[in-house]
């Protein structure tokens, strides 16, 4: 009985979990043929909640291809990966004190800011570095303009509320 | 990652110190790098959200509108009733909304120009200087006198006239060609387009194609610039109808109220040549044979050749279908695109039956200014808009080579980027009024083509201040409209909304789940956008997930302008407001924005038949006559729609910015 009422309880969650993933992804099937440009997977796998790293994303692209690749991904195929990723919980995004704690670790000296060409040359050269358009897109809201240079405290805090 | 083993050693690291910090960094940095990329990714779909939004309200929006051309014929089934009593509003309604000679000589010598005047002069026969003088004069906020605006009128009226319905253009290695899509009267867009892009000219040759009007707030000064350009320049500047080259879309969408606002006391002339003018835009360019330009798009049916040959000046409004005038009195029974019947009678008007379109021709038209490429095959009808079809890769094959064409070059639709290229490369969308719905929410764009060589595309994109705002405030500033539109559509459907909810709460908690609320969404508003990513911003939801539905309606509400009046009164007003605004305007063919009270209950009972809307007539009467606005035995209709207006309790405010746009 107890397993019934679990079935039908993980059932309902894939439903829903379904449609959640169908209407994130129609909103890029600029044609409506149930196809999205391979391009915005990964937009539409992070709107739906998950943070995978662009290494964790490349993987699920190849996952979701097709055998010969054509630049477009069908809906058919990614229905069932994402769900299994929304299942399994994969992917969590990044609590708010990590993120703190990661800037605090380039600012050893604990100033309470980095500057413009420092966070330039780490964002451009370390990790899974950004494209120019990434850095600039970044700079433009956290560079306070004044010191020229990024108060990454407030600068979280700005961007959390954003989302809320 | 704990900060315990991040603190700096100071000077004298080993190696592996040295490895240890590196590698710490590098962990920094993928964290920061991932975080952001989760954060970006949010605000584009945000965005993306924000352009469906807006995109599926305006095309229901023109659904609507198109339904209302059932209503007219509807209204001329039944015209005996009124025929009896106001003989003038039929012939008024249908036709004969031009008395017979427009004179120029009437028109233009009986309105003089003051010494007093500051603005441009222009100085017929007009050339390039004219052009600058426009563009200088326009960007220093200036209006044409309406001396000048009818002078200009008649001669592009008498020049298009000897146009063909498609212009055939050639380009040479020496010469290519501009495209450039929607303006709708974003006169900085156009300007953009000149800056980067040059004035048109003997060497610059553009195609205009279509919809340079409506919704913006300089249709006037662009429809000038153009029509000064295109008189200079006849074989250079090339101007395509849209579908907004049409009197009627002008009466709602706000060219008409921009004329009469700019021209108080010449507008209703202006109006009047103008309606003409549309008609004699062409239909379309075709380039080297092989591309053709339009509005919209094509059908299955689509017959070039057959739209070489119609009387193009005789299609005057999406608005007004032709009927037709057998003498075969058997009902003939059409079912017009959005599936209405339509039965049509023998009608006395003032038109004779020479004046209109046949049915087939009006069609192969509405096809060509309405229809969206989709990436289904085959051809149905577009029942977004409400008029067109939608037109599958198969059927753009099938035209192409049929009529010998490598490319269809369209506009029509608002693209993110200003363009887009589908069915596999033969159909190109080109539009270019950036931030069409809101600042931020798209690009604007122009092609460039010439001979053989594959055609570019330049972008660009109108910013109000000179650094443009970081992409989170520009993304909230779309949400916010967009929210805002959405919000104020639910609440014009406030009552079958709750009926909806309440049919699905059968324990009456005032909660249902997240699915079932989506689904009463959907169907009674009857749009496709993604409920559930909304759900946030329009709903309240409990610890288990349940929403809240009558939290949709907490923070918005339509002022009463009466205090007594029924709410579903009120309502069925705010909703049909629009419909409502363009009858009027139709009846008060003056422009006086006074109908009398006989023509208001006379329209009122054919709309509410028509519509089945359970209102009684004393309902209305008692409503007008409260709010006072029974003077003379008028009404005037632009305060009466007006006391309808939404409130909107708690307006989220922009941090950081501190202000709303």
């Amino acid at each position: 009985m107890a397993d019934d009422k679990e079935r039908e309880g993980t059932e309902l969650v894939v439903a829903e979990y379904h449609r959640k993933i169908k209407e994130a992804f129609e909103v890029f099937d600029h044609e409506a043929n149930n196809t999205v440009d391979v391009r915005e997977i990964g937009t539409i796998i992070r709107s739906l909640g998950c943070c995978p790293s662009e290494g964790e994303l490349h993987d699920l692209i190849a996952e979701v291809e097709e055998e010969e690749p054509t630049g477009y991904i069908r809906y058919e195929k990614f229905l069932p990966v994402m769900t299994e990723v929304l299942l399994e919980r994969r992917y969590r995004p990044i609590p708010e004190d990590t993120l703190l704690r990661a800037f605090e670790v380039l600012d050893p000296s604990k100033r309470g800011f980095l500057t413009r060409e420092e966070l330039i040359k780490y964002m451009t050269e370390e990790g899974e570095p950004f494209s120019q358009e990434e850095m600039e897109e970044m700079l433009s809201a956290a560079v306070d303009p004044e010191s020229n240079s990024i108060h990454y405290k407030d600068y979280i805090a700005m961007m959390v509320v954003d989302e809320s | 990652m704990s900060t315990h083993d991040l603190e700096d050693m100071g000077c004298g690291t080993s190696s592996s110190t040295k490895d240890r910090k590196s590698e710490k960094a590098l962990k920094a940095a993928l964290v920061i790098q991932n975080w952001y990329r989760g954060y970006s990714a949010r605000l584009k779909a945000r965005q993306r959200y924000a352009l469906t939004i807006f995109q599926s309200i305006e095309y229901a929006d023109e659904q609507g509108q198109l339904q209302l051309s059932n209503f007219f014929s509807f209204m001329l089934e039944n015209y005996t009733q009124i025929h009896e009593k106001d003989p003038e509003l039929v012939a008024r309604l249908f036709g004969g909304t031009l008395q017979d000679a427009k004179d120029r000589q009437d028109y233009v010598s009986f309105v003089d120009v003051p010494d007093s005047y500051n603005g441009p002069r222009l100085q017929f026969p007009l050339t390039f200087t004219d052009i600058d003088l426009l563009v200088e004069a326009f960007k220093k906020q200036q209006i044409l006198h309406a001396h000048y605006v009818l002078e200009v009128l008649f001669e592009t009226k008498r020049v298009l006239k000897q146009m063909p319905n498609f212009t055939q253009v050639k380009t040479s290695p020496t010469k290519e060609i501009t495209i450039c899509g929607d303006l709708h009267g974003k006169l900085d867009d156009l300007f953009l387009i000149f800056y980067k892009n040059g004035l048109p000219s003997g060497s610059n040759s553009y195609i205009f194609n279509g919809d340079f009007v409506d919704r913006g707030k300089h249709s006037m000064e662009i429809l000038m610039i153009l029509f000064v350009s295109f008189l200079v320049y006849p074989n250079d500047l090339h101007l395509n109808r849209g579908n907004h080259e049409d009197f009627m879309m002008n009466l709602r969408y706000g060219f008409t109220k921009e004329i009469l606002h700019k021209y108080k006391m010449h507008g209703k002339k202006i109006l009047q040549i103008l309606e003409d003018v549309y008609t004699w835009l062409p239909i379309g360019t075709i380039i080297d044979n092989e591309i053709l330009v339009i509005h919209g798009g094509i059908s299955e049916s689509t017959d070039l050749n057959l739209l070489h040959r119609i009387e193009r000046h005789k299609m005057k409004s999406v608005l007004m279908p032709p009927i037709s005038v057998d003498e075969d009195h058997d009902a003939d029974l059409r079912k017009t695109k959005t599936g209405a019947n339509v039965v049509p009678r023998e009608v006395k008007t003032n038109e004779s039956p020479s004046e209109q379109l046949p049915k087939h021709e009006w069609e192969q038209v509405i096809d060509i200014l309405w229809s969206d490429p989709r990436g289904k095959r085959g051809c149905y009808p577009n029942t977004s808009r409400g008029g067109g079809c939608y037109f599958g890769p198969d059927i753009t094959s099938k035209i192409l080579n049929k009529f010998q064409l490598k490319m269809l070059i369209r506009s029509h639709e608002c693209k993110p980027e200003g363009y887009e290229i589908c069915h596999d490369g033969k159909v190109v969308t080109v539009f270019s009024a950036s931030n069409y719905y809101e600042e931020g929410s798209n690009r604007g764009a122009y092609i460039k083509l010439c001979c053989d060589m594959t055609p570019r595309f330049f972008q660009y994109q109108v910013t109000r201040a000179t650094c443009s705002r970081p992409l989170y405030q520009r993304v909230n500033t779309m949400e916010s409209s967009a929210i805002r539109i959405l919000k104020e559509r639910m609440l014009s459907r406030k009552t079958d909304l709750i009926r909806a909810f309440q049919l699905q709460d059968r324990s009456k908690s005032g909660k249902l789940s997240m699915g079932q609320w989506a689904f009463s969404m959907e169907n009674t508003l009857g749009l496709n956008l993604p409920w559930r990513s909304l759900s946030p911003h329009l709903v309240t939801t409990d610890k288990n997930g349940n929403i809240n539905y009558m939290s949709t309606f907490q923070d918005i509400h339509i002022q009463k302008p009466v205090k007594e009046a029924q709410s579903t009164l009120i309502e069925t007003l705010y909703r049909y407001r629009s419909d409502l605004q363009i009858i009027f305007n139709v009846i008060d063919s003056d422009h006086s924005g006074l109908i009398s009270m006989e023509e208001f209950r006379a329209m009122w009972k054919l709309f509410n038949s028509h519509y089945s809307i359970h209102i009684e007539d004393f309902q209305i009467d008692e409503l007008a006559e409260r709010m006072d606005l029974n003077k003379d035995g008028s009404i005037d209709f632009n305060e009466f729609l007006k006391a309808f207006y939404v409130v909107h309790k708690l307006e989220k405010l922009n941090k950081s910015d501190g202000q709303s746009p």
